[in-house]
């Protein structure tokens, strides 16, 4: 047994870390991440420079990685970091291009930013539930897709002749209608009125099914990575926020919540961990149903440990703190992977 | 027993509900249904009519303008208004500084302040919270220093609710450094336009500002602004609070909250199906509804011995903690029920695609978060543990 990280990706991550933190101070994190394009030209190009799109690809397909732990090292960063980048698009869109036997250069060069439109409004987080048709043209609504401001390209999944086909549409062919999430972050709404498409895979249920529970890692290991950040500053807060003459860390009342916080963390690492070993949709569904869960819970103990000062604006916590409530709203909430779970029992 | 009104409170009730379809104005209960910010004139038109009707002042006693209303009768108020989508009424001047005058102050602060909270002339703001003095208040330390007749005052205040509209902020500044942390300390009224405040503006964690920072510096306040004794200000706060608390189990709230959620949940599809069928998001709402009609028996079981007895006892503590939990968990369900489209900063839906989300849910993720403060303020739900292990436990 052995649960540390290859030197590689504890390279890759060590770089990571130190790219955002000198790219993305909280600043500068929340001028990118609250106003359209929700993206930060100069950011993504050295977050490409470093090749951490690489790490989405398999060897065989020309990048370095590919498998649940490279994500897991590069998300677990972009939560400590709270980075807004659209990232999660290209983790989504490297296996499917790779399996369309798609020219990877320019997603992995960072060129081009790929979009996962899949989310309708009635059926969301559940491809096969869309109702979007077409070939060579589509036409239908996407909502939801995370990134949308940015992309350069969207793959679209709609159904063609009874099956469920992935499509490439480009972004000046879409009426694109952005908006900005509460937690930073862009994403919008892609309306498709016969709309030239390119098809990429004309079976690729699940294939699409497989690229989803990636993005659902990757958020995973997102909120890890934001939940150590908040644990950590909750503590040092606890440490040096006096009141009744002593730190309010002293209150055992306070105590046994952080424990309870650092005991549901370690949990959720551990399923994350799990799911990035096997990669399979079960052990993911459980993965985000029990992230999601422990999120929401971390988010709100650390605003309530706080105090007042927690709920401000300046307070980077705040942000942190909205973050890991929302993330559990993308690509499936806690109830959507429980059902997903407990489906399995029957 | 008879968990039921009596046929008065009954014929009360029906007259607070018909008051409410008539006078409430459609387009203020519209944007308190949207979550958004209720602005200032609404506030004043809503406080006026209320005031035309006598139904302002709900715990002052007649001689002083109140409507001669007990417990019960405040509680079927709260609990009507809550549900038609009526604004708050501002507790600051009404529930808060409007009681402290009628126990403490004299004639002459009765006569002048108490009319002026009734027909709206002064905003009132409360400064008791300091950057170092939040659950612990007695450690603030805002100073006034006598000089001749009059107070001066430098310090800061924190998290000042609405100061930004404020015509006058009370105040808890300490007049003795040399005592005890609690003694030492007085009530004093501070006009807002006085020279030497400044107020600047705290943004939430939604973006919204309904808080600020107030600074003094060198302020001079007449010393007839101060409110009973020099140096018992404690006793004057303590009272206060007790005020503060009440009500503040939010039933009202979370009856209106809970037939949000449902009629949201019932037209919301997923999957083919609506989402009020899906056995676990019913199940948690379920949950939620035993936990509120639980409080609100425990609610008017307390109301019933605070009428008895003459004032509401600890179990106000218990109230405040479940009453927030119960509304948080509601908030939390209702943002859960938009899905991603929760995400949608509010004011921000795409233009032509209204339906991604009804312009009145909105600010269902907003408000969540907004409402994290419920717990944390009135006394931190860890501070009414505290209150209650003292008060309970005799350990
Ligand atoms: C939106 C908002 C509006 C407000 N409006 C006003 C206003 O209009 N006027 C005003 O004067 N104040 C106002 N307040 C201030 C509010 O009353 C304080 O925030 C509150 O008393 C908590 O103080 P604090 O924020 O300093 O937290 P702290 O007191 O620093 O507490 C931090 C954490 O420690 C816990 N804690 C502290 N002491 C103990 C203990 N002994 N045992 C166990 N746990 C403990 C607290 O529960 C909390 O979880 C407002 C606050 C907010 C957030």
């Amino acid at each position: 047994m052995n649960f540390e990280m290859t030197d590689d990706r504890r390279m890759l991550a060590d770089s990571l870390g130190k790219l955002l933190g000198s790219q993305y101070g909280i600043e500068h994190r929340n001028a990118v991440a609250y106003e359209a394009p929700f993206h930060d030209k100069a950011g993504w190009n050295a977050l490409a420079e470093l090749g951490i799109i690489y790490a989405f690809v398999s060897e065989d397909a020309g990048g370095m990685g590919g498998s649940g732990f490279d994500l897991l090292a590069v998300f677990e960063q972009m939560g400590a970091a709270l980075c807004p980048e659209p990232l999660l698009g290209a983790a989504m869109a490297a296996p499917l291009l790779a399996e369309a036997g798609e020219d990877l250069e320019p997603l992995l060069a960072g060129e081009a930013i790929y979009a996962l439109a899949v989310d309708e409004l009635e059926a969301p987080w559940d491809a096969e539930g869309g109702t979007t048709e077409g070939g060579a043209a589509l036409t239908g609504r996407k909502t939801s897709v995370y990134g949308a401001n940015a992309a350069t390209h969207f793959l679209v999944s709609a159904r063609q002749a009874g099956k469920l086909a992935l499509f490439e549409v480009k972004a000046e062919d879409a009426a694109v209608t952005p908006w900005g999430m509460i937690d930073g972050g862009g994403a919008g709404e892609v309306m498709l009125d016969g709309t030239p498409a390119r098809c990429l895979l004309p079976d690729a249920g699940e294939t699409i099914a497989a690229a989803l529970d990636r993005g659902r890692l990757a958020l995973c290991a997102e909120a890890v990575g934001a939940m150590d950040w908040c644990y950590a500053t909750t503590l040092d807060y606890l440490k040096s926020r006096k009141q009744f003459g002593r730190e309010i860390g002293s209150f055992q009342a306070l105590q046994h919540r952080m424990v309870e916080m650092k005991t549901a963390i370690e949990q959720a690492r551990s399923i994350t961990i799990l799911a990035a070993d096997r990669m399979d949709g079960h052990t993911t569904a459980m993965a985000k149903s029990l992230v999601g869960r422990t999120a929401r819970k971390v988010s709100e103990e650390a605003i309530q440990l706080h105090g007042g000062i927690g709920m401000t604006w300046e307070y980077p916590l705040s942000h942190y703190a909205k973050r890991l409530v929302m993330l559990d709203a993308q690509l499936g909430d806690a109830d959507f992977h429980t059902a997903r779970v407990a489906g399995s029992y029957a | 027993m008879d968990l039921s009104y009596s046929p008065q409170e009954q014929a009360f009730q029906e007259e607070v509900r018909a008051f409410l379809a008539d006078e409430l104005p459609a387009d203020i209960a519209a944007r308190v249904k949207a979550g958004e910010e209720v602005s200032k004139a609404d506030t004043e038109r809503w406080h006026a009519i209320l005031q035309s009707r006598g139904w302002l002042a709900q715990t002052w006693p007649e001689e002083h303008g109140g409507p001669g209303w007990g417990p019960v009768e405040r509680h079927i108020f709260d609990e009507e208004a809550a549900r038609a989508y009526a604004p708050r009424i501002l507790p600051f001047g009404l529930q808060m500084l409007g009681p402290v005058l009628i126990k403490f102050g004299s004639d002459e602060q009765k006569a002048h302040y108490l009319p002026r909270i009734l027909d709206g002339t002064d905003w009132w703001c409360q400064g008791y919270s300091e950057p170092g003095a939040g659950s612990d208040l007695a450690s603030l330390k805002t100073k006034a220093v006598r000089e001749g007749d009059e107070y001066v005052v430098n310090g800061q205040k924190t998290w000042t609710t609405l100061g930004q509209h404020a015509d006058w902020i009370f105040c808890l500044v300490r007049t003795d450094a040399g005592a005890k942390p609690q003694a030492g300390i007085s009530f004093l009224l501070i006009d807002m336009k006085t020279p030497g405040i400044e107020v600047r503006p705290i943004k939430l964690i939604e973006g919204g500002h309904e808080v600020n920072e107030v600074f003094f510096t060198d302020v001079r306040v007449p010393a007839e602004n101060l409110v009973w004794k020099e140096n018992d200000g404690w006793t004057v706060a303590k009272y206060l609070l007790t005020h503060e608390r009440t009500g503040i189990a939010g039933v009202g709230f979370s009856i209106a909250a809970l037939e949000r959620v449902k009629a949201l949940a019932a037209r919301t599809m997923r999957g083919g199906k609506r989402l009020i069928e899906d056995p676990l998001f019913a199940a948690r709402l379920a949950e939620v509804e035993m936990d509120l009609e639980a409080m609100k028996i425990f609610n008017l079981r307390m109301l019933a011995e605070a009428q008895r007895v003459g004032h509401p006892g600890v179990e106000t503590s218990m109230l405040k903690i479940r009453g927030t939990e119960v509304r948080q968990a509601l908030n939390d369900l209702y943002r859960r029920a938009l899905g991603p489209a929760a995400a949608l900063i509010p004011g921000e839906a795409p233009g032509g695609n209204a339906a991604l989300v009804e312009p009145e849910d909105e600010a269902a993720a907003a408000s969540y978060f907004n409402n994290r403060k419920i717990s944390i303020f009135g006394g931190s739900n860890e501070i009414q543990k505290n209150i209650l292990t003292k008060a309970m436990l005799e350990l």
